[in-house]
This record gives C-alpha cells, structure tokens and sequence, in this order.
C-alpha cells in the first residue's frame, strides 16, 4: 500500500518538505502526492529525482495532480 | 504545448528567463529607467503608490508599466497554458502585513532583490551587504518553516476572484491612458507624476509594458523566484531556480559593462544609501518576510497573474507598505535611513518572528 500525502491547497515548499519526510521516514518504497497547482507538480518531481526517486506517474483530476513516485 | 511546458520547467528554462532579464534590465536603464533600476519590484510598487497620491513623496510618482505587464503577462501565459487556478484563503491578513513590512524593508535597503542584484551587477558594493541580509533574512525563514511554519491550506474560488488583482492592474493602464504625463506637470487628473528624480525617469509606456509582459509570460512559464532560489539553497541544496537568479546577475554584469553601465565602488552609486547595517537589516527584514509569504515580490505579481488571491493581497499590502513607508519617514534616501526607518524595521522583524513562531500547524 503506497504512502498517500495530500498536499493540496499548499504552495512549495509545504509540498517539497511533506514529499522529503516521506521519503525520509524509510517506511515505504511508493507515495503518492495530491497537489493542485503546476508549480507544486514540478518542484515534488525534481526533488523525488534529486533524492534518488523516479516519477512513475502523474495523473490529474478536477485541477488535482497526484503524482506516484517511487524507490528506485 | 506540453513540450513548450516542459522546456520552461527545465533548467535551461529557468537559466534562460534569467538571463532574459539580465538583457532587458539593464537595457531599460540605457533607454530611460532609474540608475540600477532597471526593473525593480519593490521600488515600482512604491512608485505606483505614489502616483496614485497614497504618498506624496514627489520624486517617486509614476504608475510603472512594467508593473502591470508582470500580471498581465503572467495572466495570459497562465491562460494560454491552462494553469489559472483562481485560489484564495491562506490566511490573507497575514499576508497583507508581510507585504507591508517586506516593503518598508526594501524601502531601507532601497530595492528588492531583483534590485539588489541588478545594483551588483552595477558595481554597486552596497547591494553585496543587501544580499547578505536577503539570505540571512530567508535563512531564518527556513528555520521556521522545518518547524512547520506555514499559513495553511487555500481553497478553490470563482474565477473573477483570481481577476482581482489583474483588473486592478488593467484599471491603473487605463488610468494612464486617461491622465497622461503632461511635461513639467506633477498632476494629470488624479494621477501624480515625478517631474525630477527616479519617478520622472522612465522608459516610454509601450516599451515599459512590452517588457513587462514578455517577463511576466516567461516568469509564470519557469516559476522564476529569487526569494525561492536562495530558499531552495538552503532547504535542499537545490539550485534550480539559483541557477537563473545566478545568471540575471551575471548577464547583467555583462550587459552593463558592454553599455558603459559598471561603475564599481561603495560611494556615490545611484539611488543607494552607504549605512551598512541597515542596508543588511532591511533586506533581512523583507527576506524573512518573503520566505514566510512564499515569493519574492516579483514571483507574488507572477502568482496574483495565475489566479492566487493570497498573493494579490501580498501585493496590496506591498503597496500600503510603501504609503507607510514615505507617510511616515520609513524610507531611506541617498542620505541614509529616514528619521524613523531604524524603529521600523525592528517592529518589522518582531512581527516576522511573532508569524514564524505562533502559525505552525502539521499537514502531513
């Protein structure tokens, strides 16, 4: 079962630090990430990429983007 | 489209948009804006306080063009690429007082960071302490927000309500076109023009706004923040948006001396003050106060462009900072600081801290 953070209505960094926790927490190899502006999109990919993480997925729903990254 | 998106969003995109502005602002400068002023958000907004008689400062009166083509250049790309996203109800009030004090800030230091980069790329010595004070400021930003500072989550709203500001923007063009500067006259109708000093220099109308809206587009387009940039730096050690605040500083430095524009040294630069510590104070002031609101004033025009209310209130509070600022003798002068711009900017910090300490909340 993969870690969902909702990170809707936040603006970076909000977004950016709740992905990091997550991936520091070590408790799951998948997350997904709700969040509803483009900037936020961007800047939650490029740092899962940074930290070693890939973009598996990136859907969007009613201007929501949940974006599924993942452990490589 | 989505290929264009990407392309912005990368990092040549974001180099790109620096390096942009890093021509046109110097350029500006050239064709008739300020000394070191090719571009300067803080000192623009301030202008266009003036000219519309909420202070009456007479030297600095001018709606600036330039202004207006950032919301409206914003506004259209964000359109054009289908990211308005009409969004409100961050705490707003908090906002407005963070535009207030991140103005009389940079009214003590005498620019925004855009400014503080652009008066280095001058040779301006003064503008090195400035920015020391900007990452300072936003370092102290970033201890509060890995303590969970944030404002809170916003909420969908109409699209007319993301219009606001755009609409105030659309209606001050309008104005200028109803009052225009009649040479030698400090008054057109309701507005209030400069007729010496840094509001009396300007680029022609059309020129300003061309620029303003071919920066506002491209800005919205790569998310171009240098208040983000040294954040970013610090939270992550991430240098994609330092990378295009880099290169404005370095195409600068290039543009001004090809144009005979350089002028290195502390004394004597244009429309900068040489009381260090209050030049590194100040913009520590309006670091920290971006940092807690999320842009640089530029990236708050680019946002208020795309449909975010909460930055459009940054934006206004901004403005009334600059009403404050010169009503109330905040602002410093080539002289030095304003009789009262010392006890400002202590109240300004105190406020900054007093928002960073008491508005955490978890979200995960």
């Amino acid at each position: 079962m993969s870690k969902i953070i909702d990170a809707r209505g936040l603006s970076c960094p909000q977004p950016v630090l709740m992905t990091l926790d997550g991936i520091k927490a070590g408790q799951t190899d998948e997350m997904i990430i709700r969040v509803d502006n483009d900037a936020s999109k961007e800047n939650v990919s490029r740092a899962a990429r940074n930290r070693g993480w890939s973009v598996a997925d990136i859907t969007e729903e009613g201007g929501v983007f949940s974006i599924t990254i993942r452990k490589s | 489209m989505n290929k264009i998106k990407n392309i912005f969003a990368g990092s040549g995109g974001i180099i790109g948009v620096g390096i942009v502005i890093g021509v046109l602002a110097p350029l500006l400068q050239k064709w008739g804006n300020p000394g070191n002023m090719g571009i300067c958000v803080a000192c623009f907004e301030r202008d266009i306080a003036g000219a519309l008689g909420l202070h009456r400062a007479d030297v600095v009166q001018y709606i600036r063009p330039e202004i207006i083509g950032f919301v409206l250049g914003s506004l259209i790309a964000a359109y054009l690429f289908k990211e308005f996203r009409p969004r409100l109800g961050s705490a707003p009030i908090v906002r407005f007082f963070l535009g207030v004090f991140a103005m009389i800030g940079a009214l003590v230091f005498l620019g925004c960071p855009w400014r503080a980069a652009l008066r280095l790329a001058g040779g301006d010595g003064t503008a090195v302490i400035g920015l020391l004070g900007l990452i300072v400021g936003i370092g102290i930003g970033t201890l509060f927000l890995r303590g969970g500072y944030n404002l809170g989550r916003t909420q969908q709203t109409h699209t007319a309500a993301g219009w606001m500001l755009p609409l105030f923007m659309a209606g001050l063009l309008c104005l200028m076109f109803i009052f225009p500067q009649v040479a030698g006259e400090g008054k057109s109708g309701i507005l209030f023009y400069s007729v010496k000093g840094p509001g009396s220099m300007h680029v022609p109308l059309a020129v300003a706004l061309a620029v303003g809206l071919f920066i506002g587009f491209l800005a919205q387009r790569s998310r171009f923040c240098t208040m983000g940039a040294i954040r970013d730096f610090i939270l992550f050690r991430q240098t994609h948006l330092l990378s295009g605040f880099i290169a404005l500083i370095v195409t600068a430095l290039i543009v001004n001396y090809t144009l005979g524009q350089f002028n290195p040294g502390f004394e004597k630069q244009p429309v900068a003050h040489t009381m260090h510590l209050w030049n590194f104070a100040g913009m520590a002031l309006s670091g920290l106060a971006y940092c807690l609101a999320g842009g640089c004033p530029g990236r708050q025009l680019f946002l208020a462009g795309e449909g975010d209310g909460d930055a459009a209130v940054f934006v206004m509070g901004m403005i009334v900072g600059a009403a404050f600022g010169h009503n109330f003798g905040l602002a410093s002068s080539p002289a030095g600081v304003g009789p009262h711009g010392i006890p400002a900017v202590i109240i300004g910090l105190a406020f900054c801290l007093f928002v960073g300490l008491t508005m955490r909340k978890r979200m995960a």
